[in-house]
């Protein structure tokens, strides 16, 4: 458990939006939405697909593994739809999701081009990777309902 | 372990709860420290092993005059405190120390003398969580729900029950933060933190603290109150990040430490009298009551919504008011504890008469950890 809770003063109101700063291990995922791909790592060994980066695998130990582009197929695993308090540079009520890849691996997101409502989001619903420019260094891999 | 070898024999809450504007974080950790160390009648000085979390143990042995042999850091969230009660019991059994003073506390309402914690950009959760908008554990800790309401056929009127319940249980304690009776309604139409999760479902914000004192079973007996014994123990962490637990169904870390707790003490579950869920939001009882083994995760609800838990209940759950309507500072887990010692030593404002087994289930960060005591007032 940490603050902010509910009914606490959020003085944070001119703060921007966390910005994900990359280290050596987590740099080709992204470079990876720079370049509008969703990179995954997969096990040589024993063919594990993981995520979120490390240059070895968590299921075998092997420090054989390969980066790859992912479909960017997925679908709507959980979500809330977060009221109060907002993070910073978010206004709400905006969900914030988990979604499950069709390689295997579950990721956080926000759900764009869709009403941010339970009647929209549906669990189980197809989505697709939607690439957010946050800056001219970082962009972030999101999902919106999968056309067709 | 060896069961029933070290028991409780000091408990103290600090001597207000709720909002505390004149004392800062430390001062309260000191406060429960003293009122804990003159409830089993000893002198600091007898304290020869500290543990305590978020505050380092070198904070509080300093400001308190200890000199221990024997310290614990350990801070995995609000189920820290189970996990000290682990670790004191075997380092008692070891004979590492005598005496064992756990504390807690936090200015959770006032943040006086609280650093502020914040996530790091370059850290896993800066670089794939904060980026999405979480901001504190509302917008965190319900992200799980729906999978499991939607996998397990629970309803929202189910886990709105669970508030309702512990509010029944808040009303017979006079220390509890929120005692007026509350129905399904009430909890369904107040006001939208996290959908679905609506305010009475999440828990308070409060200042306080609370503070244990462990020593062997031999030694026990000489304190002034009945002695609490550890029956049984468990532990494990899953991951700092919400999102990439094994699955939203079940916590892996509840099903590692419960169920080690119930076989090391060797008890069943129809054997358990009373029972404490660490409920920072409503969803908690329910994963507890499944991951423990009480019962499978498709009943969990109905047998909260049918009563079952409540006052008069088969298995009464949370009977201080829990962090939904007693307190929660937050980090909760020590209040859980200090229930669970005062139903076994019989003295709990909602005692359950003839209590006997008690099960203190803690979680830390959003499904993180997990730590769980059982404890007995059977030698
Ligand atoms: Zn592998």
């Amino acid at each position: 458990m940490t603050p902010p809770l509910p009914g606490e003063n959020n003085d944070m109101a001119e703060a921007s939006r966390a910005r994900p700063k990359p280290t050596p291990e987590t740099q080709h995922f992204w470079d990876g939405t720079q370049a509008g791909e969703l990179r995954l790592q997969r096990c040589d060994e024993c063919a594990n697909v993981y995520f979120p980066p490390r240059p070895f695998c968590p299921s075998c130990a092997s420090r054989k593994v390969s980066v790859f582009k992912a479909s960017g197929r997925g679908t709507l695993y959980s979500y809330v739809i977060n009221h109060r308090p907002a993070a910073p540079g978010f206004t709400p009520p905006y969900a914030i999701a988990v979604v499950e890849l069709e390689e295997g691996p579950r990721l956080m997101s926000n759900i764009l081009d869709c009403p941010q409502t339970p009647e929209a989001l549906v669990l189980d619903m197809k989505l697709e990777v939607a690439f957010e420019k946050l800056d001219d260094a970082i962009t972030l891999a999101q999902f919106r309902p999968a056309k067709g | 372990m060896r069961r029933n070898a070290v028991a409780v024999v000091g408990a103290a809450e600090t001597t207000e709860l709720g909002v505390i504007p004149n004392m800062s974080q430390l001062q309260l950790h000191a406060d429960a420290a003293l009122n804990a160390i003159k409830d089993a009648g000893l002198k600091l000085s007898d304290i020869d092993g500290i543990a305590t979390a978020v505050e380092t143990p070198q904070q509080i042995a300093h400001y308190l005059g200890i000199t221990p042999t024997w310290v614990d850091g350990t801070s995995v969230g609000g189920c820290s405190f189970m996990l000290h009660v682990r670790h004191a019991a075997a380092a008692i059994e070891a004979g590492l120390c005598k005496t064992v003073l756990i504390t807690h506390a936090e200015s959770g309402k006032s943040m006086i003398g609280k650093a502020p914690r914040s996530i790091p950009a370059d850290s896993l959760q800066g670089q794939f969580e904060a980026p999405f908008g979480v901001y504190g554990p509302p917008s965190m800790f319900p992200i799980p729900v729906l999978r499991y309401m939607k996998t397990h056929g629970i309803t929202h009127e189910q886990i709105a029950s669970v508030a309702v319940v512990q509010r029944e249980w808040a009303a017979k304690n006079p220390r509890a933060t929120m005692k007026a009776p509350i129905t399904v309604e009430d909890v369904l139409n107040s006001r939208m933190i996290a959908y679905p999760f609506r305010i009475l479902q999440c828990c308070l914000v409060t200042d306080g603290g609370g503070a244990l004192i462990m020593t062997s079973a031999e030694r026990a007996k000489d304190f002034p109150h009945k002695p609490v014994y550890i029956l049984g123990t468990g532990e494990s962490v899953e991951t700092p990040m919400v999102s990439q637990m094994k699955t939203f169904d079940s916590s892996r870390a509840f099903t590692v430490a419960g169920p080690t707790a119930f076989r090391e003490a060797g008890i069943a579950h129809s054997d358990v009298d009373h029972l404490m869920i660490y409920d920072a939001f409503a969803h908690l009882p329910l994963y507890g009551l499944g991951d423990l083994g009480f019962m499978p995760h498709e009943e969990t609800g109905k047998f909260i919504a049918d009563g079952n838990t409540r006052p008069g209940g088969k298995l009464p759950m949370n009977t201080n008011g829990g962090g939904l309507s007693y307190m929660h500072s937050g980090m909760y887990g020590m209040y859980a504890l200090q229930e669970s010692v005062r139903q076994m030593r019989g003295i709990a404002p909602a005692q359950v008469p003839g209590a006997k087994i008690s099960v203190c289930h803690g979680v830390g960060g959003m499904f993180a950890a997990s730590g769980t005591v059982i404890f007995t007032n059977e030698a």
